[in-house]
């Protein structure tokens, strides 16, 4: 028992302490009728050696991205991580911590997170940033509830352009909170507007998109803003933190809440989790938002410090009434994109969305060169991009994974109209061989 | 402490009538518990209350506490220094601390409501 | 010393990365996107150097306190050892690099770990099935209740109430909130428990459920617990297990063999993973057949041709979260369950249990204790006395602990003890670690006799003295502007 300090001398000496003879005395008032008599059915302790061993057989039952070059994005995006975010994330004082609840022993987390919550505005352009929440889809469901309750409206609009999965946490977030759900279609790979106008009403707390969305399209942003304001509702675009080098910052077009998913700055894709979800908004609603909030303050001697802050919204003290019951966030994927971004800086960010845009735009002008491969949309798009392939894409797939990479999404998983599409993402990691590879499989695919 | 002129309720607000019109905010006791006070939200003005209802809350950093209006009205004006500089209910809790005027709806109500006396003796009796 | 922002380092022109060189024929930004989509100005990152970063972020570390710096007996948060190994492992790109779209047939060793673990996790809750998919306690108890909710609706049975002790966690009663329901709360009995009397009067037929710690946020165990869960499910109720004192029941009690019907777990506390400075964590919910139609997809399977990630369940919740669950967090609680085994569990529990009750004893005599029987894995002092006597407030002794080197206890929690103090010391501390523990404790007792002045101006050795959270939260500073 590698971890348990305790002897078998020191707890008969600390039994005594506290006048006892047995262990069992302290679970004493553990009822008979509860009390589990049995030996749990687990796996016998393995030494440490044993379970390196153990662990590398199991993680090499699986086909990672170290190996494998990956055109696989929605939502999981194999963007470089630099090496000195890796090392910076093994600082114990880091990932041993709790949340920072005494502040002057705390002021390492505290200062890495008002930093963060600094860039998420400077990202976004709003005024103020939480200190992340579980996900992108999490933080989108919570942007909405907090919609609902700014403008006492019980229904949200959602376009169907926003990542499927996303779609289903809002519907369960809301189902939980009796709030109505409502989907709009798309055309042409972006959100329909007229049907946006329609489904859009004076019952409407929240609209709700994605940008670039699913499909890696740009949105009408400036529009979905218009309708949204004009019907009094609250406007929620949902992010992708790399795109923002590029894109205009979403206060530009009349977010009132910004929420995205912050996997890409600088964290794994780790199997889908975990991640983190950033979460902006302007001035005014900055005591309705969920979770935990840093702010600067000063000591006796007027030295600058940094406490949790605005906690009268959070459940330990609000409890019933409180905007969220979030607890525990992302704190160390937070720092992840926190020195992520220290290091990219504008320069570095925007390389990395330079890359993305062209080597993304690039791939797409070869696929099309294949005839049997067709670009679905015409949106512009940023990383991501969706053809009509002339053959079955799981067949695709697996040809491609014998030449050793990862291939796009089978779209019609999640949108049947869409069956037989595809939609790769191509990042600044991509090279111009593996591109070529692909390509050049596909070819043989439709062939 | 707790002034002769000012009428109070058992959760802590006092009003000071002045021709019809009810000036309401929190007592020096319910100040000093609450400690710091970081932020105030108050009502709309025009807003109709109940008495007994809640017009907003006083928070202070770790507590947060409903406001309830100790007498039926029509919001007429609302303390907007507060908005800003919520410490102005510790320092002066009376005075620049006031929170909520209201145009009287039934001037009846005022005599539930405790006299100075009334409102010491229940908070000794509280301890 | 304090730190700079890292944008008070930046210095214009100054880089910290590297990218490759373009290797495909390029083109302007202008001819692939529309020009009034484009970001007129870039966002005002800092602009500084590798050896910046790095040197800034480990100043920054400095100013920290993690586990393994020193005791963290931070209540109900579980603060023990972080197993260095199982960060290792759970760094192997086999587990880290792998997309959550991949084909099942190439990440099945990703698929057999949350099989494995969701079957662990039944056994030692006692329960029939798991989810892997919320990413912390709260999100567990916010899957929880929705299940509940799905439960009585799939019945057409109209319930919205959930009953939730006084001495509850925070995240109970908004959770409640959250899922559309109402709370209504029941009294703690003089033994710290659940009092009957008020549990029969809350009872009726729009009771959902109940949600319950157990060991409770005293650490307490309550001993009636099966009279509850057999009063709650004859008025139709379900019950809800809040993991966060699953440490001191490990193969000893387990929620389902209690009474309840749903259980969440949370591995940043129990199983090993650290807490990250506030996350992420992972809040695994369980449940009994009851609820299995209700349960969050995607589920992990063991079927003929391998392990598959399933979505039928035809009466599910829906989504908790994209993707399947903190999946990097459930690799290092795996690697803790099988380093530990069935003996080293119990064994966890047992030392833990002994731990708070040994340090208990020890400052009994300094410190009120309001429930004076055995704890479990944690205890709660007043500061009651102290306050009375010496106008020091349990604050002062938390701020006075920095300066003898330890992380404070949790304070102010449960609301229901006046000056509270809980205290966990998990079962990876050592005896002399409690014993020094304890000195410093008892040495601020007498502090706060002899020179209560001290302890109100504590802290004085960390990097900054008590901080103002009046001014904080009157003039909210959240992010920063060059001015």
């Amino acid at each position: 028992m590698r971890y348990l300090p305790n002897t078998e001398a020191d707890r008969r000496e600390m039994l005594a302490a506290i006048g006892l003879e047995s262990v069992e005395e302290l679970f004493s008032d553990i009822p008979e009728a509860v009390r589990f008599k049995g030996r749990l059915e687990l796996p016998e302790a393995m030494s440490e050696l044993e379970l390196r061993r153990h662990m590398a057989e199991l993680a090499s039952g699986s086909s990672d991205l170290d190996r494998f070059a990956c055109f696989l994005g929605a939502g999981a995006y194999d963007h470089f991580i630099p090496s000195v975010v890796g090392h910076i994330l093994s600082r114990a004082e880091f990932y041993t911590a709790y949340t920072p609840y005494q502040a002057e022993i705390s002021q390492g987390v505290l200062q890495s997170i008002y930093e963060y919550q600094t860039m998420i505005c400077r990202l976004t352009g709003m005024d103020v940033a939480n200190a992340s929440m579980y996900d992108g889809a999490t933080a989108l469901a919570e942007a909405g509830l907090m919609t609902t309750g700014i403008t006492r409206r019980k229904a949200l609009v959602i376009s169907s352009t926003v990542h499927p999965e996303y779609r289903e946490v809002v519907k369960t977030y809301a189902g939980g909170a009796d709030i109505e759900v409502r989907e709009v279609p798309y055309t042409d790979g972006v959100t329909d507007l007229d049907a946006l106008q329609k489904a859009v009403g004076q019952d409407t707390a929240g609209v709700l998109i994605q940008h670039p969305n699913f499909f890696g399209n740009l949105e009408p942003v400036s529009d979905i803003g218009g309708v949204a304001k004009e019907a009094g509702a609250l406007f929620v675009p949902c992010v992708d933190p790399i795109s923002l080098a590029l894109l205009r910052a979403p206060a530009d077009y009349g977010a009132d809440i910004v929420v995205g998913e912050g996997q890409p700055l600088g964290n794994p894709v780790s199997f889908g989790g975990p991640y983190l979800g950033f979460f902006a908004a302007r001035q005014k609603f900055m005591r309705r938002m969920p979770g935990r909030i840093v702010g600067a303050t000063v000591d006796a001697e007027g030295k600058r410090g940094f406490v949790l802050t605005l906690q009268t919204r959070e459940q330990h003290i609000r409890r019933e009434r409180a905007t969220s019951n979030i607890c525990s966030n992302e704190a160390l994927c937070a720092l992840a994109a926190t020195v992520y971004l220290s290091l990219m800086g504008p320069s570095g960010l925007r390389g990395v969305a330079e890359q993305c845009l062209k080597k993304s735009h690039y791939t797409l002008e070869r696929l099309l060169e294949i005839p049997g491969v067709t670009r679905e949309f015409s949106a512009p798009f940023f990383k991501e991009f969706v053809v009509r392939v002339e053959a079955d894409p799981d067949t695709v797939n697996e040809r491609l994974y014998e030449r050793g990479i990862i291939g796009g999404l089978n779209l019609g998983r999640f949108y049947p109209e869409l069956d037989g599409c595809m939609m790769f993402c191509v990042t600044e990691k991509r090279t111009g061989a593996e591109i070529e590879d692909l390509v050049e499989v596909i070819r043989g695919c439709v062939r | 402490m707790y002034p002769k002129d000012l009428k109070y309720t058992e959760e802590h607000e006092w009003v000071r009538v002045e021709d019809g019109v009810a000036t309401v905010g929190i007592t020096h006791y319910a100040q000093e518990q609450l400690g710091d006070i970081v932020f105030v939200e108050l009502p709309e003005v025009g807003q109709r209350l109940e008495k007994g209802e809640s017009f907003g809350v006083v928070e202070s950093v770790k507590t947060v506490s409903d406001l309830y209006s100790p007498v039926s009205g029509t919001v007429t004006a609302i303390n907007e220094e507060l908005l800003d500089a919520p410490e102005k209910v510790n320092e002066d809790p009376y005075g620049a601390g006031w929170m909520i005027k209201l145009e009287l709806a039934d001037e009846g109500e005022l005599a539930e409501l405790l006299d100075a006396a009334e409102y010491t003796r229940m908070l000794e009796e509280e301890g | 010393m304090t730190e700079p922002l890292i944008f008070e380092l930046s210095s214009p022109g100054r880089q910290g990365y590297s990218l490759p060189s373009l290797d495909v024929p390029d083109k302007a930004v202008e001819d692939l996107l529309p020009a009034e989509e484009l970001r007129p100005e870039p966002p005002r990152l800092p602009e500084v150097s590798e050896v910046d970063v790095v040197r800034h972020f480990t100043r920054l570390s400095n100013m920290n306190h993690g586990v393994d710096n020193d005791f963290y007996p931070l209540g109900s948060c579980t603060m023990k050892y972080n197993p260095k190994v199982n960060e290792d492992v759970a760094r192997l790109p086999g587990f880290i690099n792998l997309h959550p779209y991949q084909a099942e047939e190439t990440v099945q060793g990703a698929l057999r770990l949350m099989y494995e673990l969701q079957r662990y996790l039944a056994e030692i809750g006692g329960v029939d099935a798991v989810s892997l998919q919320p990413a912390a306690g709260a999100h567990g108890e916010l899957t929880g209740l929705l299940l509940i909710k799905a439960y009585h609706a799939d019945r057409g049975e109209a319930r919205d109430v959930i009953i939730v002790p006084d001495s509850a966690h925070g995240t109970n009663p908004a959770t409640v909130t959250m899922c559309g329901f109402k709370v209504r709360v029941v009294k703690s009995d003089e033994r710290g428990g659940v009092d009957l009397d008020s549990l029969r009067q809350a009872l009726s037929d729009d009771v959902a459920g109940l949600m319950l710690t157990n060991p409770n946020t005293l650490g307490l165990f309550d001993e009636n617990i099966h009279i509850i869960a057999d009063l709650v499910h004859e008025a139709g109720g379900l019950l809800y297990y809040d993991g966060a004192n699953a440490n001191a029941i490990l193969g000893i009690a387990r929620p389902g063999d209690m009474g309840f019907d749903v259980v969440h777990f949370n591995l940043h506390k129990t199983f090993s993973t650290p807490h990250g400075g506030g996350g992420p964590g992972s809040g695994p919910v369980g449940v009994k057949e009851v609820l299995v139609p209700y349960l969050p997809v995607p589920i992990a399977e063991k079927r003929d041709e391998g392990y598959v990630l399933s979505y039928d369940v035809p009466k599910s919740i829906g989504r908790m979260k994209a993707f399947y669950g903190n999946f990097g967090v459930a690799v290092k609680a795996y690697a803790y369950i099988r380093s530990m085994g069935p003996d080293g569990l119990r064994r966890v529990s047992e030392d833990a249990v002994l731990n708070a009750n040994y340090l208990m004893r020890r400052l009994a005599e300094y410190y009120d204790l309001p429930y004076d029987r055995h704890c479990k894995h944690e205890f709660v002092l007043s500061g009651s006395g102290l306050k009375k006597k010496f106008g020091v407030r349990t604050l002062d002794v938390a701020k006075r602990l920095l300066d003898y080197g330890f992380h404070p206890p949790t304070v102010y929690f449960p609301l229901i003890v006046d000056e509270a103090l809980m205290i966990e010391p998990t079962e990876t501390e050592s005896r002399e670690t409690l014993d020094r523990f304890a000195a410093a404790m008892i040495a601020i007792a007498k502090e706060a006799e002899e020179d209560p002045d001290r302890l109100k101006g504590a802290p004085y050795t960390m990097v900054v003295g008590r901080l103002d959270e009046a001014l904080a939260a009157r003039q909210p500073n959240l992010a920063w502007r060059e001015d």
